[in-house]
């Protein structure tokens, strides 16, 4: 859900890119606090990753594809704002780069994608997992719920971007936006759980929202109760 | 290297072989069908908003995950425009230089904002004397 140049007015490419400079700025401070020498070499990778396969479109509805975002496994790997700034620099790089998505928007796709779909739908994931009892099929399914979700709401901020432009109006664009990335969000949850569950089974120490002693649940034969 | 540390980089060396595979050789296969939002800009009639915009941006030097270089150009049937259109390999490298190069920003940018080491040692030193 790039948004080109074009679709949005200066108010929205404004206040949507003065939204993003804040939580990309706070983040960046914050990120001096939270990289050690381990999230160091895995922030690199999941920029990377997220990259590669933001390329993968799959096909969803009749002439309609969709991809991965990312937002929701690169918080849940990092935390929030590492994160964010993960899926800020990805949308960077895939703008000047790549022409995937407007300079003028860049604003608004880091607020929809690395807001809305990454910081906030982290704080979903920490309410939803919360509320489960703890083991490790409750972290995936909140992994899930959280990755869909993200998409989902993450069309949601673009489709209201649009209305106020006056591109396309509410009841018009929110519905549609919504509607596709229903079925696209079922791909990210389940390319979230996917990745997530290789990473736990191969460094669970790297997943920093996975706590081994509330969530692991011993390995076949293993003895890591704490 | 002690061996954490050593499986670390094993870790991180084969995310980054798969990432780039992914994208090499995958990503010439994806689909090409429009996204969400434009298959939705297109049956709601405002996706020339987009196509009449001259780009903010224009010197992206691998446009539409493509190598310039390596594009084939084709007459489109419809328009009689001749048009370029990126070739498998085009499309799989420039994946590949995207996601090797991003590895690179991203490690370097992780470095700049990390704290320095010697601040780390004195924050570590004092938390284990007082």
């Amino acid at each position: 859900m790039h948004i080109p140049d074009g679709f949005l007015n200066a108010g929205v490419s404004v206040a949507t890119g003065v939204a993003a400079a804040g939580a990309v700025g706070y983040g960046l401070r914050r990120a001096r606090e939270e990289l050690d020498e381990k999230a160091v070499p895995l922030m690199a990778l999941a920029t990377a990753f997220i990259f590669a396969a933001q390329m993968l479109n799959f096909p969803v509805a009749a002439g309609t594809s969709g991809h991965f975002l990312g937002g929701v496994l690169a918080a849940l790997l990092l935390g929030p704002w590492l994160g964010s700034l993960v899926i800020a620099l990805v949308l960077l790089v895939q703008c000047l780069g790549f022409a995937d998505g407007g300079l003028t928007a860049l604003g608004a796709n880091i607020f929809n994608m690395g807001i809305v779909g990454t910081l906030f739908a982290f704080y979903v994931f920490r309410l939803i997992r919360g509320v489960l009892p703890p083991r490790r099929p409750f972290y995936f399914l909140s992994a899930a719920a959280t990755a869909w979700l993200s998409v989902f709401l993450a069309s949601g901020a673009c489709a209201v971007e649009l209305a106020i432009s006056g591109t396309s109006p509410l009841g018009v664009a929110l519905p549609a936006m919504l509607g596709v990335h229903a079925i696209i969000g079922i791909g990210e949850a389940i390319i979230t759980v996917a990745v997530l569950s290789l990473v736990l089974a191969v460094r669970p120490d790297l997943v920093r929202t996975f706590d081994l002693r509330r969530d692991g649940f011993p390995p076949r034969g293993a003895e890591v109760r704490g | 290297m002690d061996k954490t540390k050593k499986g670390g980089f094993i870790f991180i060396l084969a995310g980054l072989a798969i990432s780039a595979a992914l994208a090499l050789f995958l990503s010439p296969w994806a689909s090409s069908e429009p996204d969400g939002l434009e298959k939705v800009a297109e049956d709601k009639g405002f996706l020339e908003k987009a196509e009449e915009t001259e780009p903010a941006w224009k010197s992206a030097p691998l446009p539409d995950y493509s190598v310039p270089a390596l594009n084939r150009k084709v007459v489109d049937e419809e328009t009689g425009e001749e048009v370029e259109e990126p070739s498998r390999l085009s499309t799989g490298l420039a994946g590949l230089l995207g996601t090797v190069g991003i590895f690179f920003v991203a490690w370097g940018l992780a470095v700049v904002l990390k704290k320095p080491e010697r601040e780390e040692e004195a924050q570590a030193g004092e938390a284990s004397t007082g």
